[in-house]
């Protein structure tokens, strides 16, 4: 980014002036990454060698908590339901996202619509007030139990009942599909024309058109959906805490990693094990980065990579 | 402008159809019809809960989908559920909503052109830790600052959820703005700089209202994340008296049985109504905005 100025004293000294205004324009980031994300992050490493109950002192334990937290059965519950919750919905977003992106991409009448019609509850998704609803359509009275009556099935609390209540909340990670296929749709944008006029001309079908052209150029955008919505599911809380009233239950099986990790520390202010929590999370998000990234190579297309 | 919708393409024509396919009326029907039934499934939820809260207490599970007796007793009963009026919590979420988005355009934008169109040491170190913060969970951070903001007074009131703000803690938002800023023409500085403006002139007369957009990106996902947010004012706000809207649903929804749904339901809705008018009046910076950060990075 090189800009074209003669060398003169006057350039210098412009630099100087401008990486101080830079300086000065980056103080309030700055200060936020020191106090607000730096030191905590240190002192929330520290704290998680401690056993730390708030209104005493912390007391160095070592490695207790992360030993602790491998037998704690309430953990691996809420590691288990994290999991799923994650490894099913994520995809099963992302496929939707896609598949509409596609057929929206077709140039429909009424494509703004409908894209505005998909994209709305993903801004909805994370309220309180979209649990609450779950909670309704997904209760013993609720409308989901409504729809089944139609067909002959009879219905039962979908919430109430451990083996069915995370498929609820998988669900409403599903509803939310409207923002990836955002992000899909302004990238199908991006491919060039030409490339289609090139395959029709070569007389390749719709599919091969799909498969050979559509699908390996879209491949970025696809890499950044899934790390993005990958992350964000992992920290999912709202939906978890609201459907089972704060406790993860029925038995635990709506326990996400991060409503135990609130729970230990803001309920029952263990500190330390919330801490050692906190960074078993972010231990795990990082290795699930890392592997997406070292696997993109094989997977993902940069075109404008000769 | 937008980085996205720079290619050959009006991205908002609806006549653009990839591969030049020629649909037949028949496929296009069909397609359509899928397509409202999807968004029909998708929202009668929504709608069902809309149409419930309109509908006397009692006829809420027994009655069909349309009301028979059209009432608003639910939203006022509601309105006074609590210890405090929802007109309390509201004024809460509105002006923790206001001072974040003042905090956010502020702060991100600054940092955001400083990175994007200055030169100083250190700048790809700056953007890389602006990126790597992205991806931070905040339970990482939650435990130390609520021992730091409790420890000097702060629980029950609002500043651990507004300071953050003022200080480009939102490091998405610093990456969206640079990112815009970044594909405003350079020509533009270098004429300014000519004309005797300094980096601060330079950012205030010159980027910022040609960063408008990206600014209203950031102002109403700033608005709508920190109405929606639960977790945040669950750990600072115990007080009900500085309950926001969220927290006030949720020990609304702990204090009621099936007895009171209909004003619980009047609640909730009204509770969404400004992210609606937002997502209505301004779609366009939304699905843009999010576009934009997505699609090349």
């Amino acid at each position: 980014m090189a800009t074209r100025t003669r060398p003169t004293r006057g350039r210098s000294e412009y630099a100087r002036k401008e990486a101080r205004a830079a300086w000065l324009m980056l103080t309030p980031w700055l200060l936020g990454l020191a106090l607000i994300t730096a030191i905590p992050m240190v002192a929330s490493l520290f704290l998680s060698f401690t056993s730390y109950p708030l209104l005493a002192a912390p007391t160095w334990v070592g490695l207790d908590n992360y030993l602790k937290l491998a037998d704690d059965p309430r953990f691996l519950a809420a590691l288990g339901v994290t999991f799923r919750y994650v490894f099913i919905s994520v995809p099963l977003q992302l496929s939707f996202a896609l598949a509409l992106a596609l057929l929206l991409n077709r140039g429909l009448r009424g494509m703004r619509f409908y894209r505005s019609a998909f994209y709305l509850p993903s801004l909805l998704g994370a309220s309180v007030t979209i649990a609450i609803l779950w909670r309704q359509v997904f209760g013993k009275d609720g409308i989901f139990n409504d729809v089944l009556a139609l067909v002959g099935i009879e219905g039962m609390s979908w919430i109430g009942n451990p083996s069915t209540a995370l498929s609820t909340l998988i669900v409403l990670n599903v509803w939310t599909f409207g923002s990836p296929m955002v992000i899909f749709l302004a990238g199908l944008r991006q491919i060039p024309r030409e490339y289609y006029e090139a395959a029709a001309v070569d007389g390749a079908g719709r599919f091969s058109r799909l498969v050979r052209i559509t699908l390996p150029l879209l491949t970025p955008v696809v890499f950044f959906n899934v790390i993005l919505q990958f992350i964000h599911a992992f920290q999912a809380f709202t939906p978890s805490y609201i459907i089972s009233g704060g406790t993860g239950g029925p038995v635990d099986s709506t326990l996400f990693y991060t409503l135990y990790l609130y729970q230990r520390g803001f309920t029952q202010f263990q500190m330390g094990y919330a801490s050692a929590m906190a960074w078993v999370l972010l231990l795990i998000i990082c290795v699930f980065t890392a592997v997406n990234f070292l696997g993109s190579r094989y997977w993902v297309f940069y075109a404008d990579e000769k | 402008m937008l980085r996205t919708a720079s290619k050959r393409v009006d991205p908002d024509a609806e006549t653009v159809s990839f591969a030049g396919t020629r649909a037949s009326g028949f496929t296009k029907t069909v397609r359509h019809l899928l397509l409202i039934g999807a968004t029909l499934v998708m929202l009668y939820p929504v709608i069902w809960m809309l149409l419930s809260s309109l509908k006397p207490q009692e006829d809420i599970f027994d009655t069909g989908f349309w009301p028979q007796t059209w009432t608003l007793e639910n939203y006022v009963n509601g309105w006074n559920a609590l210890q405090y009026g929802f007109g309390r919590f509201f004024a809460n979420s509105a002006f923790v909503a206001a001072a974040a988005v003042i905090g956010n355009l502020a702060s991100c934008s600054l940092a955001a052109f400083a990175i994007a169109r200055l030169r100083f040491r250190g700048r790809k170190a700056v953007l890389g830790v602006v990126l790597l913060t992205i991806m931070l969970p905040y339970h990482v951070v939650v435990v130390p600052q609520y021992v730091v903001f409790s420890s000097i007074g702060w629980v029950n009131t609002f500043w651990p959820l507004i300071l953050p703000k003022f200080l480009a803690t939102d490091a998405f938002f610093v990456f969206l703005m640079v990112q815009f800023i970044r594909a405003l023409p350079r020509e533009l500085d270098e004429a300014a700089r000519l004309d005797g403006c300094g980096p601060f002139g330079i950012y205030a007369r010159i980027i910022l209202p040609l960063t408008l957009p990206a600014l209203a990106t950031t102002a109403i996902f700033t608005f709508i994340w920190t109405w929606n947010d639960f977790f945040t004012p669950l750990i600072y706000l115990n007080d009900p008296a500085t309950h926001t809207v969220p927290i006030a649903l949720s020990s609304f929804l702990d204090s009621t049985g099936q007895s009171s749904y209909g004003s619980l339901f009047a609640m909730s809705l009204l509770a969404l109504a400004p992210i609606v008018g937002f997502f209505i009046v301004a779609q366009r910076y939304l699905v843009e905005g999010i576009a934009t950060t997505g699609a090349k990075g």
